[in-house]
């Protein structure tokens, strides 16, 4: 369609969401909000150990309590071979995630589920856990990517065994995987280079955060069909783990996507769902689930920690002719880090000749990471955005110069392969140097930090529909359940296509018996791929109504325009005839050839790439290591904005996820591997009071390929904080942090010890 | 154990409800008088999204029991707007995109609404530590503070008509 | 949440007698900010609350006798919005006022934040600082009354014998230039439970030399530290560079923490003498105007 915004009406415009009202009176029905009649409340039962063989499991106690209906073990689910899974976001396999919802025959973190029990009420379920009597033999545990990683560390899979190096492992080891990705020579390129630096750094695991934990509720009648309320991130992708998990078939299953409260990734896969089936199952009665606080912490995935050595090399000038990384990530129990995509994006926005970058995926004693908001991405770039602005000091160049020295640009070929088009970087610096917030004061204690980021940005198969009713209003119906906003997006591109007002578009998450398939909302995917599927469905309509206008006028379709809602004559026949506004057409669809309405089904390919570039004004108090961001302004391509509210929205949530990243979210595991900070309490994510606004700048760079030039914007938003903060500590007071969380006692001892350096 | 008899006032309108001792007032609104707008975050008061106001205080409803709920006056998200009129906070949420997903909106509607009626003119600082007990993972913040303050601003001009 | 038995008792009589009766764990509840989130976590199994709310006086707050008295259950809103009280103890309002949340504000009580027995409770260095005493009622109608700071004897325990608890505070109205201050240290802006806490209350003549003092820590040590010999590097002296260096040397000698999720012993430590100078500054400034 077009690429510059001339003529459009809705998109770039701001409409009230269309299911704004019923969030704002609290009558949206979020995962935990059904409720079924008869309806049994289950609970499930963790292991307090990081590691321990389960040698048995008792339930007779727990299944006299009056009120219990039935425990499950993993015995009650069929044992599931090992399979490749492309149904989420992430690497995953089949047995692993059977085996992360229920443990078979060993607990691998603090938290791990081992039984679940249904009873006629939350509080005899919970009374009935203590009832279960579970053996256990404790094993040494390992919770560190490197202790996990060394020689004689406890071995969490006797049958894992390293892939990607040569000759094959014949001991199995915690490293799942070895992957690398290569361009040009890298020995040459140090050999070039005038200036090399060498660091180190580490992030911790991290967890989402979402506000709402996980919650389904389900239903499930003798014959096998089952219909799952729940709060995920794709209700197909909920079917298929749930099918395949339990043995049944895709069709048996009905999922219903609930609203859901926040997942940032880490509701791309099933934890409770496949057990309230199972207790469904065995009861006969519909079950609902909802986990506690402090299991979202100990038994769902955060993101990996990771350990982040970067070197790099430079001419005077400040052109970049050699980059080395090495990345060990944690997966948590079972394989299946980031530190695919973390390898891929760390470089991604510099055009460099010679590259070798070496990743770990490496399993410990911890909760089994889910995706977060960029997977992988922002760990492998507080490392190499540090690193840059610690080269830009060597070198006495400025660090936002360094970057355009360095900028990827259309026809950059990344160390990963693929080679860039309708890249948006350079203009993101262009902005950043220009923008107000350059130039502000900053007074004693006070430092600037900026640091930039990238994200591919993923396109996907999609479904949508566009059904036109009976009074020339439209539905719009599609299978990506609405995380923050959506919904308005798909009604304004359908609105623009249509030419009908937005309000008279209605936008619908369906369920997976309603819309065709739909990969899950994730990859920042849902404006591009199933807003293009709903453009094209409209579009499909468009072409409809303008034949049902030529069958009106007793004229050629192809002499019929489409403007403003209305069908015009066009051509020779111009004037002959009054516009058919499109509810005219709707009321005779009956004698034009019946219903209008199209369905969708696509891959999209062709999501352009998104790049971000953040400035941080921090101050620290020395004395306590407090620091507190004063300002920060967030520079970003998102091709179009269709909704521009909700594109700011994902800028600053993304910005603040990071702000906590980089200042105090850590998971704190005492000495046998028990998670010792499972609440929000102490986790520490920013508070409201913690925040400065977050002002964003978007840069439309249009994408060629989506029929309004959307990109993705949700992910990019988060890479570039944890540096960007650390940066501006950096000016602030002269001391390099390179561990995060970059909290107060960590921030004191530094201070202090780099006094004790200048003294010596 | 028998269950409690509690006769109060909710949303403006009498109410009664049988609770066991232990249930919070979060569970008897939800699960007893299906009010499910009160969400359950964290059942710590860490992140208010089952904020309600309670005798005129704003109050975690998770760290309320609902035998406490007797003679009580509380109102919950359901009983912000005024049948189909929203409260200006609702509006302005609406207007300035201030909620994503949505789930932590109810606790700081409610507590928003809690805010400027004891302090219609508050500054974005004291707003901020306001609600530094509801905890939103979206949309750092911002543009719910804009809302917070541009509602003040609509129920000052209000109030002074 | 774990089945329990409810009380919700009219007279101080009657709470006793519900107290001492019950056969298993009983406990009292004002707020319940602690309580509740201690008994959905497993931490207590009590078999009965005692809800104190509904008692005449244990809520509210009233000038008798040269004291304050204040009300066991009384929320931190009610102590935050009353000014005269805040006039004469800016430092005890400003520890109840950073108890959690606005929402806990609410119901938060000073007798609940003491009896929970946390070292790191907010509202209990000021508290102390200012010599308050307690009443504490018993079976049988048994009064007696005690020091703040005898309350609490350990983390989680406190000297309450079976079926006692505590009614109202006692707290003296200040002399001339007496004030007090309080601050904490915490990760973020809000919601963090105290990393170290420090109350400073602080007398001085008319020439601003500090006729008395008292310095108290919290969170660094089983229970809140009264510092004193803090409380003699002020005492005889002005606000001067010298003196604070001897105050901050004092906090931190007198500073036992543990490492822990919140902070490492080295950490608190150095920030107890930050906070012991920094509220000790305030104390004096707000002394020398009263």
């Amino acid at each position: 369609m077009t690429s510059s915004s001339e003529g459009l009406k809705v998109v770039g415009t701001r409409p009230i969401r269309p299911d704004g009202i019923e969030k704002v009176i609290g009558r949206a029905q979020f995962g935990a909000d059904t409720v079924m009649p008869g309806m049994l409340w289950a609970k499930v039962k963790r292991s307090p150990h990081a590691h321990a063989k389960i040698k048995s499991i008792n339930y007779d106690k727990a299944l006299k309590l009056p009120g219990v209906k039935a425990v499950i073990t993993a015995k009650d689910f069929p044992d599931i071979k090992s399979e490749e899974a492309f149904v989420g976001e992430g690497p995953m396999n089949f047995r692993d995630l059977s085996r992360n919802c229920i443990a078979a025959d060993k607990a691998l973190y603090d938290g791990h589920a081992v039984a679940a029990v249904a009873a006629t009420s939350s509080a005899i379920a919970e009374e009935a856990l203590d009832l279960i009597d579970v053996e256990y033999e404790v094993l040494a545990h390992v919770i560190d990517v490197e202790d996990a990683m060394a020689d004689g560390a406890p071995v969490l899979h006797d049958d894992l065994f390293t892939q990607g190096v040569e000759p094959k492992p014949t001991k199995p080891s915690n490293v799942a995987k070895k992957i690398g990705f290569n361009k040009g020579n890298i020995e040459e390129g140090f050999k070039e280079a005038e200036v090399v630096i060498e660091r180190r750094y580490t992030t911790q695991p991290v967890h989402q955060g979402y506000i709402e934990p996980h919650a389904c509720v389900v239903s499930i009648a003798t014959d096998g069909q089952a219909t799952i309320w729940s709060s995920s991130q794709g209700q197909f992708m909920v079917r298929a783990y749930c099918a395949k998990l339990l043995g049944t078939d895709i069709a048996n299953i009905r999922a219903i996507a609930a609203e859901i409260g926040g997942g940032f990734g880490g509701k791309t896969l099933v934890y409770l769902e496949p057990l309230a089936l199972a207790l469904a199952k065995k009861t006969g009665r519909p079950v609902k689930m909802v986990m506690s606080r402090e299991e979202v912490f100990r038994g769902t995935g955060p993101t990996s920690g990771g350990v982040i050595e970067v070197k790099l090399g430079a001419k005077k000038d400040g052109k970049i002719v050699a980059a080395q990384l090495v990345l060990k990530y944690q997966a948590g129990a079972f394989p299946g880090s980031p530190v695919g995509p973390g390898c891929m994006c760390a470089f991604a926005m510099y055009d460099l000749p010679h590259v070798h970058i070496t990743g770990y995926d490496v399993v410990s004693n911890r909760p089994k990471v889910a995706a977060y908001r960029a997977p992988g991405a922002p760990i492998s770039s507080f490392g190499v955005e540090s690193c840059l602005n610690e080269l830009a000091d060597e070198l006495g160049v400025d660090p936002l110069k360094l970057r355009e020295i360095n900028a990827a640009k259309d026809g950059t070929k990344t160390a990963h392969g693929p080679t860039f088009v309708n890249v948006g970087y350079l203009e993101t610096l262009e902005a950043a140097k220009n923008h107000p917030h350059m130039k502000e004061k900053l007074g004693p204690n006070q430092g600037r930090g900026i640091a930039s980021g990238f994200w591919f940005n993923i396109g996907g198969e999609s479904s949508a529909s566009c059904h036109i009713n009976e009074d020339g209003t439209a539905t719009v119906v599609s299978g990506s359940p609405d995380i923050g906003g959506s919904r308005a997006s798909m009604a304004m591109m359908a609105s623009e296509v249509l030419g009908i007002p937005y309000e008279r578009v209605r936008p619908v998450v369906a369920d997976t018996t309603a819309v065709g398939f739909t990969f899950l909302t994730g990859g920042s995917r849902v404006t591009f791929a199933t807003g293009m599927a709903v453009t094209q469905a409209a579009e499909t309509v468009v072409a409809d109504l303008k034949k049902r206008a030529a069958m009106i006028w007793d004229i050629s379709p192809d002499a019929v325009d489409w403007r403003d809602g209305m069908a015009w004559p066009a051509g020779q026949n111009a004037g002959n005839f009054d516009p058919l506004s499109l509810a005219d057409i709707a009321l005779k669809a009956g004698r034009t050839g019946g219903p209008i309405s199209a369905e969708v089904s696509l891959n999209a390919q062709g999501a352009g790439p998104g790049f971000a570039t953040h400035i941080c004004d921090v101050e620290v108090d020395p004395e306590t290591g407090h620091v507190k961001v004063l300002r920060y302004t967030a520079v970003q391509d998102v091709g179009r904005a269709i909704h521009p509210s909700y594109v700011e929205g994902q800028i600053q949530g993304g910005v603040a996820q990071g702000v906590g990243w980089a200042l105090n979210e850590e998971y704190v595991y005492d000495k046998n591997g028990r998670l010792d900070n499972p609440g929000f309490l102490d986790y520490r994510m920013p508070v409201c009071s913690d925040m400065p606004m977050i002002e964003p700048v978007m840069i439309e760079v249009p994408n060629p390929r989506h029929p309004f030039g959307a990109k993705g914007v949700g992910e990019v938003p988060i890479v570039p904080p944890m540096a960007a903060v650390a940066n501006a500590i950096a000016d602030a007071i002269g001391t390099r942090m390179r561990d995060l969380p970059m909290s107060p006692p960590k921030l004191r001892a530094a201070l202090d010890s780099g006094m004790k350096d200048a003294a010596d | 154990m028998s269950k409690h008899h509690v006769t109060t006032t909710i949303n403006g309108e009498p109410a009664e409800y049988l609770c066991e001792a232990q249930q919070t007032m979060l569970d008897v609104l939800r699960d007893e008088l299906g009010l499910t707008g009160s969400k359950e975050g964290c059942s710590s008061g860490d992140c208010g999204a089952c904020t309600i106001i309670v005798d005129g205080n704003i109050t975690c409803s998770c760290l309320m029991l609902g035998v406490e709920g007797e003679g009580r006056t509380i109102t919950t998200i359901e009983g912000v707007a005024q049948g189909d009129k929203l409260h200006p906070v609702q509006q302005k949420f609406l207007e300035h995109a201030a909620l994503q997903c949505g789930f932590c909106t109810p606790g700081f509607i409610v507590a928003a609404k809690a805010l400027l009626d004891s302090n219609p003119n508050p500054t974005e600082e004291e707003a901020r530590y306001w609600l530094a007990g509801n905890l939103c993972r979206c949309t750092g913040y911002d543009k719910i503070l804009r809302a917070v303050m541009d509602a003040a601003e609509v129920m000052r001009a209000e109030a002074g008509r | 949440m774990p089945r329990v038995n409810f009380a919700a008792p009219t007279t101080i009589d009657e709470a006793a007698a519900a107290l001492a009766s019950a056969s298993g764990l009983a406990k009292i509840m004002s707020g319940g900010t602690d309580l509740l989130v201690q008994l959905r976590s497993g931490r207590l199994k009590p078999e009965l609350i005692v809800d104190t709310k509904r008692i005449p006086g244990l809520i509210g707050m009233r000038q008798e006798g040269g004291m304050w008295i204040i009300g066991a259950a009384t929320p931190g809103v009610m102590i935050s919005d009353n000014h005269e009280f805040e006039h004469d103890y800016p430092g005890i309002v400003e520890g109840m006022d950073l108890i959690g949340s606005q929402q806990i504000q609410g119901r938060c009580s000073l007798a609940g934040n003491l009896c929970n027995a946390s070292p790191a409770a907010d509202s209990v260095p000021a508290v102390i600082a200012s010599r308050a005493t307690c009443v504490i009622a018993g079976p049988n109608g048994a009064r007696r009354e005690a020091l703040v700071e005898a309350i609490c004897v350990g983390p989680g325990r406190t000297s309450l014998q079976k079926g006692e608890f505590i009614i109202e505070f006692h707290i003296p109205k200040p002399k001339a230039h007496q004030c007090d201050a309080y601050l904490r240290f915490i990760p973020r802006t809000e919601m963090d439970i105290a990393v170290v806490g420090c109350g400073v209350n602080v007398t001085l003549d008319g020439g601003g030399t500090c006729t008395d003092a008292r310095v108290v820590l919290g969170a660094v040590a089983p229970t809140t530290v009264i510092v004193e010999d803090a409380a003699k590097a002020l005492i005889g002296h002005k606000l001067d560079e010298a003196t604070l260096a001897k105050l901050d040397t004092a906090a931190q000698a007198a500073a036992k923490p543990i490492s822990d999720k919140r902070g490492t012993i080295e950490y608190r430590v150095k920030v107890s003498g930050v906070l012991a100078r920094r509220a000790a500054t305030i104390a004096f400034e707000r002394a020398a105007k009263r």
